[in-house]
């Protein structure tokens, strides 16, 4: 339905040139002429000739003809044969350098019968993604995943693999060729696909906030004395829970116990499934088979285990757990089960209104929740077409970059903890990152959940004495204890002994596994989206974006703590400058809370402290998201988690995932 | 690099500069020799400060800044004797998560709408504290509190207490005063202007708005309401002030968990 | 063993609304009880386990500005075997719910629970969502209740001294882990289609086939 009502204004631009300069909010207005000649006419009419739009597109319609279209109005290319997928992508990725998969996501457009999956493919050396679209017929069974599967990206691109886990457990959607297709977020043997639009959860309430049963008439009621069961589950039609079998983690196991590497896994989990013993009440056993014969294709007659590191563990960061399989002290192999705080944050967003997201976001990476807002915000002003007020800009750098100084405090901090120095380091800079968090809660009023941003603008100005306690802190305080920092740290013999050489990632495979952030630019890859695709004002500070060459531990502890007085300058000049703009003038129009959001479907993307953070958002013009996809860059960190732990020891591994600095109500939203 | 340890050794002498500062401001606190003397959590927390960083809760505290917000409360005009609330549902409307819960008054004759709230709850198990319904309400009529001291017992039955009802909530506008003065003072010019605009308004067609005049001043404010608000029915026909309750609002303001 | 006399709950504590009300008739202040006590409250452990948004505060509360050994609460332990208290530090989700009730079956008595938080409450503003459990009392018993989103740390300090309240109330005679018999132990809930509370089991199995038959479950 956003397929046929999109206007040409909100729609996407497509590929530009790299580094093109344009600025988001200025280029949502200014879509592809093409586009907006041709009038939007019945289902997936023919759009422009690709050959019309950008070079990169021409050559690909030379390239495979009628297999690529573009569906009017233009909102990206649809790649019509799905057979032909993973070649147009393999050729996206080798003749048009687009060599990292930005992100990958689906919509249910239910009315329309089928599933699209989205890709945004981008180049490593800059400018904006281009998107891919193939779509499958979605089925009515509520349980079946699609008929159809759509080949996967796994071999192109290697970051598509967490990705595509994701659609399809919560769509539905097969992929074939994936190498390990299970549930990542909800757990094997659950029932249905969550984000397809028939799909309810169990206190469903309405399709769309506001809900009616709050107001006028709005006596209390608990969610809990509305539905049969009182929790909030839901079962399938006569469900025997006294007869039934639950192993959610056979998959798992068996992939890497008895697993070759290689051997698909039927879609549910089913067919592996070891035999079980039957009822609630029946404990579940964990490792029961061919645990003494494990050994036997080694060639060394060592000892192959399997340990579970979490989720309640000291050193990961959160409900994350680390499957590793160890021969000695050394990690063979090693699988993430996630979703340990999958707190449905893309369902409740289609829920939501537009300006209801934005505490949520806050809750994404709770580190760094005004960062997350930014990158909301600026996606949903793209669609809208609005402009912050100056001062507005100005007060988003700081405080995102204020952000972003804190979070680099904390992850370095806990990556020492995670080494084994226990606590001194972490609490020395908790203590200063508590004076950052003491200027957001007083001008925000919370210390983490700030919901600072708002469409068009921030809520609240810096008042003077404010200004005085940022300016303390970004021109005396902060940069003395990052000095101290370095002091303590940097030149560290055993620090050095722990780290260097350890997770070590080259930057062809970082970038095939779409590493963001941090961690990228430790490979030597100089991807910052501040200055490859820059977003807010960030093109009028002058900042280096800082990049080592080691792709291990200590560099990526140096990038932070280099990106930390990066960040400090760009402070420094946003508070200098604040001056030349009206104090008061932080609103852009008038402060409304009931937006619309023109028809249109838009990526938006911003650098946090953890590495690209992208929402894609599908608007059908009324109050709510009709999609709304958190492209999360600590879940897809994690893609690489595997190949660079595998050979190290098992101590190191910690060590590595702490280097990622992942948050895992990012991870698993 | 330098001689293999040295860097350890750089490393310790950050601690233990660490060690004497806690030992060293403590020192120039206790012979006076800083001059200005601030009350400790906020020495402490500057960012001058060196040396020891405990706030020794409960015991002393930190300030806490006016923006501060953490659950809703509604205010009551003491002057008026009145709620501001006037169930217009907008609060309701912009939570995110949906813990407002509105009964509008009607009149029980008439059967219209009536500018109070009859009902009022806030969940706060589901509350998530982000300050919207303070922002976007048009009458000033809720505010976020700056108590957060709320821990609960099971015994005392959780969900009674945690889900808030309009007698638990409701909170002088002294209370509001005291912990928001600026945003109190904002409130009071443009009550002031609101009433200025009033008058001349008045004044200019005295005869033929004599009464609505009269009831708008009853609800300040009244003039910027959005069009959902019943404004119109705003009569003289008001129910009884939220005091009939088994609690009524005291005027410290202390929703007491104990 | 002398001090063990059965004086009566005094006056005042009787009227105390502190008191919950099924210790008000049965609680004997003795100076035994005052030393067990005062040794008990001033040296819990809590876990070292975080959930979500609200560990980061619980990690800010246990660093230098707030200092949670000021309490004598001294270390944060990584395993349930030596921990005293569980804080559950944000949103419980349903894959989550089992572990919870494993680490919880694991501690040793005296265990005491602080529920941190809107989400642990009742399901906070993700309470609607499809993988949350609506508070983590559903499964396991609750002791101390915050509220928040998150609660501040001095909001975590004020349950840790409600919590050094409750446990002063306690007496040696009637605390249930001297008591004889098998210990309490809560089933692991299962994910299944959805999450199953093995308690319930019969119950649900009803109302899945009331269900099924296209009955209204009541």
């Amino acid at each position: 339905m956003a397929e046929e009502t999109t206007p040409p204004t909100s729609a996407e631009p497509a590929a530009s040139k790299p580094a093109v300069p344009a600025r988001p909010a200025a280029a949502a207005g200014g879509a592809k002429p093409t586009a907006a000649a041709k009038p939007a006419g019945h289902a997936a009419p023919k759009g422009p000739p690709l050959a019309t739009l950008t070079p990169e597109l021409a050559q690909l319609q030379q390239q495979f003809g009628e297999s690529v279209i573009a569906p009017a109005p233009y909102v990206g290319v649809l790649v019509n044969d799905l057979g032909k997928l993973r070649e147009v992508m393999t050729y996206v990725r080798d003749q048009l350098g687009f060599d990292m998969l930005a992100n990958a996501t689906a919509v249910d457009y239910i009315k329309e019968g089928y599933i699209e999956v989205v890709y945004h493919p981008q180049r490593s050396k800059g400018g904006e993604p281009i998107t891919l679209k193939v779509r499958v017929p979605r089925g009515n069974d509520p349980v079946a995943p699609t008929e159809v599967a759509v080949p996967s990206l796994v071999p192109v691109y290697a970051g598509a693999e967490f990705q595509e886990r994701e659609i399809y457990d919560m769509f539905g959607v097969r992929f074939e060729g994936h190498p390990d297709l299970r549930r990542i977020l909800t757990w094997e043997g659950f029932y249905g696909w969550p984000l397809r639009k028939d799909w309810r959860e169990p206190y469903y309430e309405g399709d769309t906030k506001p809900f009616e049963s709050r107001w006028p008439g709005g006596h209390h009621q608990l969610a809990e004395e509305r539905v049969p069961w009182q929790d909030n589950v839901n079962y399938p039609p006569g469900f025997d829970p006294l007869n039934f079998q639950a192993n959610p983690d056979a998959g798992l196991y068996d992939s890497m116990l008895g697993g070759v590497p290689g051997v698909e896994v039927e879609p549910n989990g089913q067919a592996q499934r070891s035999p079980q013993p039957k009822g609630v009440g029946a404990s579940v056993p964990v490792l029961d088979r061919n645990y003494n014969n494990l050994a036997d294709d080694e060639e060394l007659q060592t000892d192959q285990i399997i340990v579970n590191m979490g989720p309640q563990h000291p050193s990961t960061h959160g409900v994350l757990r680390m499957v590793v399989k160890l021969d000695g002290e050394t990690v063979t192999d090693l699988k993430l089960v996630l979703g340990y705080l999958h707190r449905n944050h893309e369902k409740i967003g289609e829920r939501n209104t537009w300006l209801h997201n934005i505490p949520y976001t806050d809750r994404l990476d709770y580190i760094c929740g005004i960062a997350n807002e930014l990158g909301y915000v600026i996606t949903v002003e793209k669609m809208m077409g609005i402009k912050p007020t100056e001062r507005a800009e100005y007060l988003r750098v700081i405080m995102t970059e204020l952000t972003r100084i804190e979070s680099h405090f904390w992850a370095i901090g806990f990556l020492l903890n995670d080494l084994g120095a226990f606590y001194t380091p972490a609490l020395y800079f908790i203590t200063e990152r508590d004076l950052i968090l003491d200027l957001f809660e007083s001008v925000t009023g919370s210390r983490l959940m700030c919901n600072y941003m708002r469409f068009g603008g921030v809520s609240r100005d810096l008042t003077e004495d404010q200004i005085m306690r940022a300016r303390e802190l970004a021109f005396e305080r902060i940069p003395r204890k990052i000095d101290e920092l370095e002091q303590l740290l940097t030149d560290n013999e055993i620090i050095k002994a722990r780290t260097i050489g350890v997770g070590y990632l080259p930057a062809e495979r970082s970038i095939n596994y779409s590493l963001t952030g941090p961690c990228l630019r430790a490979a030597g890859v100089p991807y910052d989206i501040r200055r490859v695709d820059p977003y807010s004002i960030y093109d009028r500070f002058d900042f280096d974006i800082p990049v080592f060459y080691g792709a291990d531990v200590y560099d990526r502890y140096r990038v932070r703590v280099a990106e930390m007085r990066q960040s400090l300058r760009i402070v420094q000049q946003a508070l200098n400058q604040l001056d030349q703009t009206k104090p008061g003038d932080i609103q852009a129009g008038k402060k409304a809370y009931n937006h619309r959001v023109p028809a249109g479907q838009a990526y938006g993307r911003v650098e946090t402290p953890k590495g690209e953070l992208g929402f894609y958002l599908v608007s059908d013009g009324g109050q709510n998201a009709y999609r709304y996809h958190v492209r999360s860059s600590s879940f897809i960190n994690l893609n690489s988690l595997k190949e660079m732990t595998v050979g190290q020891k098992v101590a190191d591994a910690v060590v590595i995932l702490g280097s990622l600095d992942i948050v895992l109500g990012e991870v698993d939203r | 690099m330098g001689l293999l340890g040295t860097g350890i050794l750089k490393g310790l002498g950050v601690t233990l500069r660490h060690f004497i500062d806690t030992y060293a401001e403590d020192l120039k606190y206790i012979l006076n020799k800083s001059g200005v003397q601030q009350p400790r959590p906020l020495r402490r927390q500057s960012p001058k400060a060196r040396g020891l960083v405990t706030v020794e809760y409960p015991r002393e505290r930190l300030p806490l800044p006016e923006n501060f917000r953490y659950v809703p409360f509604l205010v009551y005009d003491t002057e008026k004797q009145d709620d501001k609330c006037t169930s217009c549902g907008i609060c309701a409307k912009v939570c995110p998560p949906q813990c407002i819960w509105i009964v509008r008054t009607e009149d029980p004759v008439t059967k219209r709408p009536v500018p109070q709230p009859k009902e009022f709850y806030i969940d706060t198990t589901i509350c998530m504290n982000c300050g919207y319904c303070a922002e976007f309400c048009p009458f000033d009529a809720i505010k976020m509190d700056h108590d957060y001291e709320l821990s609960y017992y099971p015994h005392q039955e959780p969900h009674a207490r945690l889900v808030q009802d309009k007698a638990e909530l409701t909170k002088p506008d002294t209370y509001h005063a005291s912990i928001h003065p600026t945003d109190w003072h904002r409130e009071l010019e443009d009550r002031a202007a609101e009433e200025a605009k009033k008058k001349a308004a008045a004044e200019a067609k005295a005869k033929a708005d004599a009464a609505k005049a009269a009831g708008g001043s009853a609800a300040p404010g009244a003039a910027g309401a959005k069009p959902a608000t019943p404004a119109a029915a705003a009569t003289t026909s008001k129910p009884a002030p939220p005091k009939a309750e088994d609690k009524p609002a005291d005027a410290a303001g202390e929703a007491s968990d104990q | 063993m002398a001090e063990l006399t059965n004086a009566n709950m005094p006056e005042e504590l009787q009227n105390d609304p502190r008191v919950p009300d099924d210790l008000k008739n049965n609680v004997f202040i003795t100076s035994l009880d005052k030393i067990y006590n005062w040794g008990r409250k001033r040296s819990v452990w809590p876990m070292l386990f975080g959930l979500a948004c609200c560990a980061i505060e619980m990690i800010a509360t246990a660093a230098s500005r707030h200092d949670l050994s000021r309490f004598g609460w001294e270390l944060m332990r990584a395993s349930p075997r030596q921990a005293d208290l569980m804080i559950v530090s944000g949103t419980v989700t349903k894959k989550m719910i089992p572990q919870i009730v494993r680490l919880y079956n694991q501690m040793p008595e005296p265990r005491y629970v602080i529920a941190m938080g809107a989400c642990a409450t009742a399901g906070g503003p993700f309470k609607e969502g499809y993988n949350v459990v609506s508070g983590v009392d559903k499964f396991i018993p609750v002791d101390v209740y915050i509220t928040g989103c998150p609660p501040r740390p001095e909001a975590l300090l004020h349950s840790f001294i409600k919590l050094q309240e409750k446990i002063e109330k306690q007496s040696l005679r009637n605390v249930p882990w001297y008591r004889k018999g098998e210990e309490d132990v809560i089933p692991v809930p299962v994910l299944g289609p959805d999450l199953v509370d093995p308690r319930r089991a019969q119950e649900i199995k009803g109302k899945a086939e009331q269900i099924a038959e296209g009955q209204p479950a009541a």
